[in-house]
Order: C-alpha cells, then structure tokens, then sequence
C-alpha cells in the first residue's frame, strides 16, 4: 500500500487523479475503523492532513468558507454563531477525542445516513465544493447525498470546503441515543428558519438511505409561521409540522431502533426544534 | 516505509511500518511504549488516548504515516522527569491522585483516563480557569471507558488533582 503525504490541494488533487482507487485520510476516524478491522485494503491511502487550506475557514462572499479538514473541536469553539446547526451537530459527535480528529469533509466522504452534519448541512442549504485536477465546482447538499453512501463527488474528486450561508434565524439540531455522549444517532433533525427569504429548511438523519429533507413540512410550516410577529403556532399546527417531518421519512428496523420508533422520535424531535425556534426567532436571535 | 516524530520530547524513528498501521500499534509494538492501551480498535474506548500536536487523540485513530513529523506525549510522558519508559520514575501528580482516590482496578483504561485528565487540568486550571466541575469532567472524559470502576473514583481523583494543582499555584 502506498502513502501519499501532498502538502498542497493541487498535489491532491494530483495524487486523487492518479490513484482514483486511493482512500483519502483525513481525521482518520471512519478510515482506520475499516483498517484496523481489515474490512478495507486500498492501494493507496492519501493523506490529506498536511493539507493547509483545508483546515482553514473563514469569511467568503456573505458565506463561511469551511475547509473541508476542519476539526468538529474548531467548528464548536468558532462557528457557535456563524453556523449554528452545524456547531450545535458537530456538539454531539462522539467523545472529545474524536471530535479533536474528526472533520465534516470526513462526515460527507464516508457519507454515512446517520452522520451528524448532514442535516444541519440540508436545513441550511449549505454548498459543497468538490475539487479534481479538472476544476472546482459546487454542489448544494441538498443534490449531494444520491444513494445509500454513494455521493455527486466523483472518484477523481475530493471535498476541499462546504460553504455555508450566514444564518438569517434560529437553527436547531438535535438528535437521539442511548447516551449523551459516543452515540450514533438513532435518528436526528436539524431545523433552519429563514426570517429573509420566508423559508423553513429540515434534514433528517438516519431516518432513509441517505439524508434527506422533509419538504412538504418545510413548505407547510412556511406558509403557516408569522414571520412578521413571531406568534407561536397553535397545537394543530405544531403537530402536523411533526407528522408531516415523520412522514418524509424512510426508517428501517435495525438494532439501535425500529422504523416506527424513529418515526415517532422525529416528530418529537421537529416539534420541540420549532418551539426552540419560535422562542429565539421572537428574541430576535438569528 | 520510516516514521520518524517527537514522543514525549525526544525523537524516534520506527522502520519498516506498514503506512496503514495504526499510531498505537507503533507506540507499543515498534517503539516499546506499551503504556497506551489497545482495548478497541476503534476510538470507542479511549484507552489509548494520546497528544497529537497538543490535542488529545486517539492514537487508534491516527495512520502511522500521518504521525511522521508530528509531536506526540503518552501517558509515559506523565510521570515525573519526562523521556521514554516510566518504570524507574516517580508517578506525575495526576497518577498520585489516581493512586490515592482508588480510581484505579485493573487498570487498562487508566492511561487515556490519566491523559485526558491532564489534558483538562492543562485547559482548565492551568489556563487560569477553576478548577473543573462534575459537568466538565464527565464531559472531557465521555470517551474513556471504564468496566471496573464505576466511575465515582475517576471523578474523585480529577478533582483532587485540580484542587492539588490549583492550590500548587498554576504552572505544572
Ligand atoms: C468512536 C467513534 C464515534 C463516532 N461518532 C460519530 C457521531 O456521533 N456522529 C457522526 O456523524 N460520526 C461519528 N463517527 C464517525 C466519524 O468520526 C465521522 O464520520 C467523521 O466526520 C469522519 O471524519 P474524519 O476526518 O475522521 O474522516 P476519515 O476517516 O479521514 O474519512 C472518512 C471518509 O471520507 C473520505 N474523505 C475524507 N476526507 C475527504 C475529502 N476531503 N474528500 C473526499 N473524501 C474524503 C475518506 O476516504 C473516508 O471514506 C464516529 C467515529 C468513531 C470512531
Ligand atoms: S483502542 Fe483506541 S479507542 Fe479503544
Ligand atoms: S480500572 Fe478496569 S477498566 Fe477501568
């Protein structure tokens, strides 16, 4: 096996066009799962950690530019209030050690369905910019996920940032599991409220072979929500948002819940996400 | 291939590793650092807890070649006078308190235990903040896994070595 150690994105890249059958490392921490266990053995690994630009970030156009390599521990400490959803996802990723190591490009290259950030990536319609020695181009999150672990990036192609628009309202993430800490969500929700465009925005995780979004909840609640006042949405409606996000869903049994828990526990979820949302949306809190 | 990096402060070299070896693995069986623990595999247990580049980490985790150049502490590094090997050494005052609190059964989880509590101590009252409270440590270490203790002890014995090293004044 080869050991790739570029030190530029366009050496990756090089390297990527190459070795298209070459695992890209970066934090490790869904790479060496599958090495330690010998489930994989590539011809090639390619180590993306002394890739500068990708664990840098910052402003870019009215959006943040995420690098790609950016460690959970960095998005939690910097990006509280210009990423809420993805901070308040990357909060409850695994154990400090983890989150020390593992990084969102690593989230969206192994593409798990219950990975953390993608809802809060699909809620805030947020943009991934995927390289190849043929050139950058960006794709929304909301066409990146195609099936069960299979993405839009290519196998020449790496993930070098996600782009995400400055929040205009509350944004919520929350997930559930067994424990507080190291869990792989048995299923989770992120909401985003758009006070500018009007606009409601939902990711589902682990609830269909990819992440998804429930866009009829989305539509429904953009409609019945006063955007002007801010008034808390009666019952009825509260409730039908949480059907509505539970009906997008496409859950199986497996061990760490049933399809119909999961269904039950993201319309729990939804609903305490909008009563969040409507108590900060009031204060004023974007 | 050759991995050559910093441990506990002194440079080392490993050859012949298989890139996709993990860092643990040449800690204990390449370098003669049996300190950190293999329980997992995985990253669930962090019992091989390690610093990589100031940061904890675990060491399961990390490709032997990502670790060429890097600086990386083991709980060896703890006890008092750093270098390789802690048999002959006086324990670090976050093992003395381990030691006394009885946070300490059969012992495989303590090395990442004993890590990431310094680890803490270093962010928490050695960076002029209080010493940590029930919440904060629970939360450092709820990526340590520990099937004898029950954990009271653990908590018990970070908080008497933050009471120690608060009262040391902070610094080491
Ligand atoms: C104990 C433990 C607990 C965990 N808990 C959680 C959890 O709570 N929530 C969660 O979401 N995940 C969890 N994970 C999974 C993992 O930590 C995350 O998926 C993390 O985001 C992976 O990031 P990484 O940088 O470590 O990825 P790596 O392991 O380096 O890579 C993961 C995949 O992405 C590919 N890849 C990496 N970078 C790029 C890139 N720039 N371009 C293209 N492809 C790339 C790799 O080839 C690989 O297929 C856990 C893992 C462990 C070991
Ligand atoms: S052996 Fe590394 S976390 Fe368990
Ligand atoms: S003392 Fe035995 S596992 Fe912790």
């Amino acid at each position: 096996m080869e050991f790739l150690s570029p030190s530029t994105v366009e050496e990756a890249l090089e390297a990527k066009h190459a070795h298209p059958d070459g695992v890209p490392i970066m934090g490790g921490t869904d790479v060496m799962v599958e090495l330690n266990f010998d489930k994989r053995r590539p011809p090639a690994l390619i180590d993306l950690s002394r890739v500068a630009e990708l664990s840098e970030w910052g402003p870019d156009d009215g959006r943040i530019r995420l690098g790609a390599g950016v460690s959970y521990t960095r998005i939690v400490e910097g990006l509280g209030a210009g990423a809420p959803a993805l901070a308040k996802a990357a909060r409850t990723v695994a154990s400090p050690q983890i989150r020390n190591r593992g990084t969102v490009g690593g989230n969206l290259g192994g593409a798990s369905p219950a990975g953390d950030t993608h809802p809060a990536l699909l809620a805030t319609d947020a943009v991934v910019e995927l390289a190849s020695v043929r050139g950058r181009r960006k794709v929304p999150a909301r066409e990146f996920y195609l099936s069960l672990r299979e993405t839009a990036c290519r196998s020449d192609e790496l993930i070098t940032a996600v782009l995400l628009p400055e929040p205009t309202g509350p944004q919520q993430f929350a997930k559930i599991g067994t424990r507080n800490a190291m869990v792989i969500a048995v299923t989770s929700f992120s909401l985003a409220l758009d006070r500018e465009r009007r606009a409601v925005g939902t990711g589902l995780g682990a609830a269909a072979p990819t992440p998804v979004r429930a866009e009829t909840a989305e539509e429904f609640l953009a409609e019945e929500f006063d955007w002007e006042g801010g008034s808390s949405p009666s019952e009825a409606v509260v409730r039908r948002f949480g059907d509505l996000v539970a009906s997008a869903a496409r859950p199986i049994d497996d061990q760490r819940g049933s399809a119909a828990y999961r269904k039950h526990a993201l319309s729990v979820m939804a609903r305490r996400a909008l009563s969040w949302s409507v108590t900060e949306y009031r204060k004023g809190a974007a | 291939m050759r991995v050559s990096f910093e441990v506990n402060g002194e440079k080392v070299s490993a050859d012949n590793v298989w890139p996709g070896e993990s860092l643990l693995y040449v800690l204990r069986e390449r370098l003669g650092l049996p300190g950190s623990k293999n329980a997992c595999e995985q990253g669930e247990c962090g019992s091989c807890t390690v610093y990589f580049d100031g940061e904890t980490a675990c060491s399961c985790m990390i490709a032997a070649g990502q670790a060429e150049g890097r600086r990386v502490g083991t709980v060896e590094g703890l006890a008092e006078g750093r270098g390789k090997g802690a048999d002959e050494r006086p324990l670090g005052a976050v093992q003395e308190a381990f030691v006394e609190a009885g946070a300490v059964q059969c012992g495989f989880c303590t090395p990442g235990l004993l890590v990431q509590t310094d680890d803490l101590l270093e962010r928490t009252v050695g960076a002029g903040e209080g010493a940590p409270d029930d919440a904060q440590i629970r939360e450092a270490l709820a990526g340590n896994l520990c099937r004898c203790t029950g954990y009271e002890k653990i908590i018990d014995a970070v908080h008497l070595a933050a009471e120690r090293r608060a009262g040391a004044g902070s610094g080491s």
